[in-house]
């Protein structure tokens, strides 16, 4: 039976504990189950995060050559967490852009899990994460190569912006390779708004807070790079840009 | 349209400006020289309203304006262009999308129609093609992977599609192969020698001076201006230095 988490378990540590609690056992137990077939490509986008908390646990399975996507912004005035579980087969793949962007006081997390339980598996997550007031923004990335996954290339990119004093941002990157010819390749940097890239957009016109945005909304389109869909792209762009109109 | 008085100024408590006084009309291409630590960039930055840079004392007027109380944004409006000694590079923001983003930003502050995606590029093209700028590093992100020169090129086209009544040009010379140094003098002409516009050139050499022919130069030095006079001054100096023609002043 499923027991609610503490912040001694590594993958909550980060997390606001009150609202899973509020949530209730039973929330932890819904897990979406997709499977992608042998060869086949499923993609999926999401913009998620409200009023009350919200917790989104997906479990994927990635046959042989397979290819898993998903894009996601976590945004909404409460704790949201976005968690994901993956395994890959053989030649499979999994793409994860996701971004968290918000204010307030909630805490807005992305958790993933990637196994590489065959040969040949490639992973790529991109997370941006964009926070103020006493907000905080989290990463935790753990990806498994197990002993035969041979050629395995992971990668895992994290970048975070905090706009004020009081906000946060934490990476927890975790890699467990039990296979030798293996390429993991993470990130992570934390920092703040570039006040010369914003004193240069204003000296040619733009008001402050477009200039906020363009440079937040470069920060974040990487992202989205790699979703090759030109207008959910900027439909998701558009719901975390969203997020800044009641900051500046 | 430009006037300056006893200017007082500081960055981190230490003062830079101590007073210093200069006006510029309509028409005019004012020079500024000046040594090493004279306070040239910090008069710039100033006029450009960057933060940190305090005004302790003095004013400054732009078009009867009072300057110092705009915010960066606005002095673009009003007309005014900083050219930066040291482009800013912004990954992620392609050139085209900033320039429009900007000059529809100043229009609208000045309440104008904003120009069509069509129009700009039209307009980014023409200014592109007189800095002999290729159209291609328009659509790059701005200033990165860009040369010293291709930075200073791209400020000009930049102040070419905005069309400031005013420039202030922080070392554009800086960086610029002799080619390039043509380029971008003649684009200096063409954009800013117009009867009702006017130019602030701060250089550390003559050299941009054959291009752009000033009407007035002046010597800046511990924050003041310590000698002003007619483009014969900028030869004075770059034979006989800035010690000796100081020292006679």
């Amino acid at each position: 039976m499923t027991q609610l988490p503490t912040l001694k378990d590594e993958a909550w540590r980060y997390a606001d504990l009150n609202a899973v609690e509020a949530l209730g056992v039973d929330a932890l137990d819904q897990w979406k189950e997709v499977s992608v077939a042998a060869g086949e490509t499923k993609r999926h986008c999401m913009v998620v995060g409200g009023q009350t908390p919200e917790l989104h646990r997906i479990r994927l399975d990635v046959a042989e050559g397979g290819r898993a996507e998903l894009f996601v912004v976590v945004t909404g005035d409460d704790y949201c967490r976005v968690e994901v579980e993956t395994t890959l087969a053989t030649g499979a793949h999994f793409e994860l852009g996701g971004v968290t962007i918000g204010g307030g006081d909630a805490v807005r997390e992305i958790v993933t899990r990637t196994d590489h339980a065959q040969p040949d598996g490639t992973s790529n997550q991109v997370v941006r994460s964009v926070h103020w007031n006493q907000a905080t923004g989290n990463f935790l990335g753990a990806i498994h190569v197990h002993r035969d996954a041979q050629r395995t290339d992971a990668a895992q990119d994290f970048k975070a912006l905090v706009l004020e004093k009081g906000a946060t941002a934490n990476a927890k990157p975790e890699l467990e390779i039990f296979a030798d010819d293996v390429k993991c390749a993470h990130g992570a940097a934390i920092g703040q708004m570039d006040e010369m890239a914003r004193y240069y957009m204003a000296s040619r016109g733009l008001a402050p807070d477009m200039a906020k945005r363009l440079l937040i909304r470069a920060f974040i389109a990487d992202s989205l790079a790699a979703l090759d869909d030109e207008s959910e792209a900027e439909r998701l762009l558009e719901a975390a840009l969203d997020r800044l109109g009641e900051r500046v | 349209m430009l006037k300056i008085e006893n200017l007082h100024a500081e960055i981190d408590g230490k003062q830079i400006l101590n007073g210093l006084t200069l006006e510029v009309n309509a028409g005019e291409v004012h020079a500024i020289m000046g040594p090493n630590g004279a306070g040239k960039s910090t008069l710039a930055y100033v006029l450009g309203g960057r933060p940190g840079y305090e005004v302790t004392q003095g004013s400054v007027t732009f078009d009867g304006k009072d300057l110092l109380d705009m915010e960066p944004h606005e002095r673009a409006a009003a007309g005014m262009f900083l050219g930066f000694q040291y482009p800013v590079e912004i990954p992620g923001v392609s050139n085209v999308q900033f320039l429009r983003e900007a000059l529809n930003s100043q229009r609208k502050e000045r309440g104008e129609e904003p120009l069509s995606g069509g129009e700009f590029l039209k307009l980014a093209k023409e200014k592109a093609g007189l800095l002999k700028l290729d159209m291609d590093m328009l659509k790059r992100n701005v200033n990165v992977g860009f040369s010293g020169g291709e930075k200073k090129r791209n400020e000009m086209v930049q102040m070419g599609i905005l069309d400031p009544a005013f420039a202030v040009l922080d070392e554009t010379d800086s960086g610029l192969d002799i080619d390039a140094l043509k380029v971008v003098g003649e684009g200096i002409n063409a954009i800013m020698r117009k009867p009702d516009k006017a130019v602030l050139l701060i250089t550390h050499y003559q050299r941009l001076l054959d291009y752009v022919a000033p009407d007035h130069v002046h010597i800046l030095a511990k924050g003041r201006i310590v000698k002003s006079g007619g483009p014969e001054l900028a030869l004075q100096l770059e034979e006989q230095g800035y010690d000796a023609v100081m020292e006679a002043a």
